[in-house]
């Protein structure tokens, strides 16, 4: 079993939905990051999305967009990625929790899909999220990912009908996420009707574990969420968390990363207050 | 490079690929709208009514056929291949983007879609679509970097004129890249009602596909034009390429001549062996951006770098992935002219032709100047003279220290 199902295993188990936390690794800069990432877990994040910055975020708004741009000015590389989660496994000990790449195929290609895999698996990574590699594309990546036990999660969006999603199912793994809203991230959010439909939906097509994302901002919403869906996903609220805790010079100002963690924190809560069956 | 294929006309295959180029790199979201525009463009591709009313906008809006030119004095001047010049500046809108436009928005109609979106750079795409969607009563919302928007004022007010919202985009360089990212974002969003009208050969499959299909009414012409003319095909065809559509449109209808040699001209900015260029072909690597694997502009990692060129319709890091495909068969030669050359070529041509070439199409005619002087005087070149040069006035004006 991969750590993303155990995960998943151990919160059905609790009678429970997760919470996934995306950052973008490197924002704002590699050290405060990686101090992020260190306190996701005790926080309440229970799987981990690392965002690979990337110079044109095309599905990213403009507060992932923002985070991605400060993360290069400060030298955040792909290898420095893989450094930070090689570096999360050694000194936190921590095993369990799963650690998602996600972002644009281009940096996979220019590594080369069998060495990016061997890279990030020998790091601790445990699959991934490409924003712009759909199943039509997945087969250069796939073989090489399982191979090296990484998950590949797909993306379905409310455009992904019935006819459709067996195709995108058959390359995912992990779990399954659904882009809850028309648009890029960060902008709309979706409605707790909406997300019941889809994900009942979508579980008549699979069994794999589904998470929603996009546009959860509060705790009531990311409860909302857990009501349906097996993990909320958050991500432009976190960040725009990190860009508040920046001065005018955007240095990290003390309260970043407590401030970070208060919010996490929140939304976990939020989650962790639905009981399932 | 690979073995010679039978025929370089056939592509791309079912799931778009030109060799390993193209494809559709694409959001979730987006795959099924791909999906159904393919299908779509496919069904009106084989409709007689729908290729009519093409033909019928082609004719009598936009003003096709566009003259095939003998350049007699700068043919003289140059002293070598005899220089014919395909007027596509001539086209309404002054650029050839207006073919793929009427095209992709009687597509849209037809789509049944409600809103246009495009990106531009030159602002000429912008222009063209602008006006074909007041024609057809149909928002339209274009994007465009502010750098462009400056270098570019006066496309600018025209699209405004013709009621379009321009949205300047600041992220990035602010050019045509960043331009593309904003159209693709807004897209997502509202892809239920919303054509995004794509101005070159790039873009997800079947973009590439489609708008080549469209430009192609450049080299069928050509080619009819010069057997009336000289009674034979043409030896030489230079193009300017930013994404590579109006060379792709001249270039196509010919790649299975072998006797016909073929030039792609790219942006060398200040130079390929400065940074600030825009030749993707000669300075970059193969990467996936914008929906396609072709050749980018990039850094070691795959981090997009920014493009450099006078011109803002080449100022783009990438290339359509067909011309990546022919240049790796080595079907079209693939070379380049700095800023400085196509600002002396924009005046060769005002000076001994009449003609106030665009920016852009100035690449085309600096390398053909190179070119020329070198080929027999037999030899039948033919530039391909994508716009005009009305919308950089002020710009050359200022560099060359013109008071307007
Ligand atoms: C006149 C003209 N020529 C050429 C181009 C470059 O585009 P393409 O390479 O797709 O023809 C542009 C783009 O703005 C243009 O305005």
């Amino acid at each position: 079993m991969s750590r993303i199902e155990k995960r998943f295993a151990q919160l059905k188990a609790d009678k429970r939905a997760g919470l996934v936390t995306y950052i973008t690794a490197g924002d704002p800069d590699a050290e405060i990051s990686y101090q992020i990432l260190k306190g996701l877990p005790a926080a309440g994040a229970d799987l981990i999305e690392l965002g690979m910055p990337f110079t044109d975020p095309m599905a990213d708004g403009p507060s992932i967009q923002l985070a991605g741009q400060r993360a290069l000015k400060a030298g955040m590389t792909v290898d420095k990625t893989f450094d930070m989660v090689r570096r999360f496994r050694k000194e936190t000990g921590d095993n369990d929790t799963p650690i998602l790449l996600m972002g644009y195929y281009n940096l996979i290609y220019q590594r080369g899909p069998e060495k990016f895999c061997k890279d990030a698996a020998a790091a601790g990574v445990d699959g991934f999220i490409l924003v712009d590699l759909p199943p039509e594309e997945a087969d250069e990546l796939k073989p090489h990912a399982t191979a090296n036990g990484l998950d590949t999660v797909l993306l379905t969006a409310p455009t992904t009908d019935d006819v459709r999603l067996p195709a995108v199912l058959k390359f995912a793994s992990g779990f399954v996420y659904f882009v809850s809203v028309l648009g890029i991230t960060g902008t709309k959010s979706a409605t707790e009707e909406a997300v019941r439909t889809h994900v009942e939906r979508i579980k008549r097509h699979t069994r794999l574990p589904v998470g929603v994302g996009f546009g959860i901002r509060t705790p009531e919403q990311a409860a909302a969420v857990a009501r349906h869906a097996d993990a909320a996903v958050v991500g432009t609220a976190i960040i725009d968390h990190v860009k508040a805790g920046l001065d005018d010079k955007g240095k990290a100002k003390p309260e970043l990363v407590p401030g970070v963690f208060a919010y996490i924190k929140a939304l976990a809560d939020g989650v962790r207050g639905v009981r399932k069956a | 490079m690979s073995s010679t294929p039978n025929s370089y006309r056939i592509g791309p295959d079912e799931r778009g690929h030109f060799g390993i180029f193209g494809g559709r790199y694409v959001a979730e979201t987006l795959m099924p709208l791909i999906l159904d525009l393919e299908k779509a463009y496919n069904e009106a591709k084989a409709d007689p009514q729908f290729q009519g009313e093409l033909k019928y906008l082609l004719t009598q809006y936009a003003g096709r056929p566009s003259p095939l030119y003998f350049a007699q004095r700068l043919t003289e001047k140059l002293g070598g291949a005899k220089i014919y010049l395909k007027r596509d500046e001539l086209n309404h809108t002054g650029s050839h983007k207006i073919n793929n436009v009427l095209g992709q928005v009687l597509l849209a109609k037809r789509m049944g879609k409600t809103r246009v979106i495009a990106e531009t750079g030159a602002g000429q795409h912008g222009v063209a679509t602008a006006t074909v969607c007041a024609l057809f009563d149909i928002p339209c919302v274009v994007f465009m970097g502010s750098v462009d928007v400056d270098r570019q004022a006066p496309n600018v007010a025209r699209m405004k004129m013709l009621g379009a919202e321009v949205r300047p985009v600041t992220a990035g360089a602010s050019t045509l890249k960043d331009a593309m990212n904003e159209a693709l974002r807004d897209w997502v969003a509202t892809c239920e009602n919303t054509f995004y009208c794509i101005g070159t050969v790039a873009g997800p499959h079947p973009y590439p596909a489609m708008v080549r299909d469209f430009q192609c009414v450049i080299g069928d012409e050509v080619r009819k034009q010069m057997m009336e003319a000289e009674g034979r095909l043409p030896d030489t065809l230079v193009a300017c390429i930013g994404g590579g559509s109006n060379a792709m449109g001249l270039f196509h209808p010919f790649l299975d001549d072998p006797t016909v040699r073929i030039f792609g001209v790219e942006a060398a900015g200040r130079g390929l062996d400065t940074e600030e260029h825009a030749a993707s072909l000669t300075g970059g690597r193969p990467g996936v951006l914008h929906g396609n694997r072709t050749y980018l502009l990039q850094d070691r990692e795959g981090q997009i770098t920014e493009a450099h060129s006078i011109s803002a319709g080449l100022d783009y890091p990438g290339i359509g992935p067909e011309h990546s495909w022919l240049k790796e068969t080595g079907r079209v030669e693939y070379v380049s002219a700095t800023d400085d050359e196509a600002v002396e070529a924009f005046q060769l041509l005002c000076k001994l032709e009449g003609i106030i070439p665009a920016l852009e199409s100035s690449h085309a005619v600096a390398y053909a100047a190179k070119l020329a002087p070198t080929l027999p005087k037999d030899n039948l070149l033919v530039i391909n003279l994508s716009g005009r040069g009305d919308k950089d006035v002020p710009q050359i004006a200022e560099r060359l220290g013109m008071k307007i």
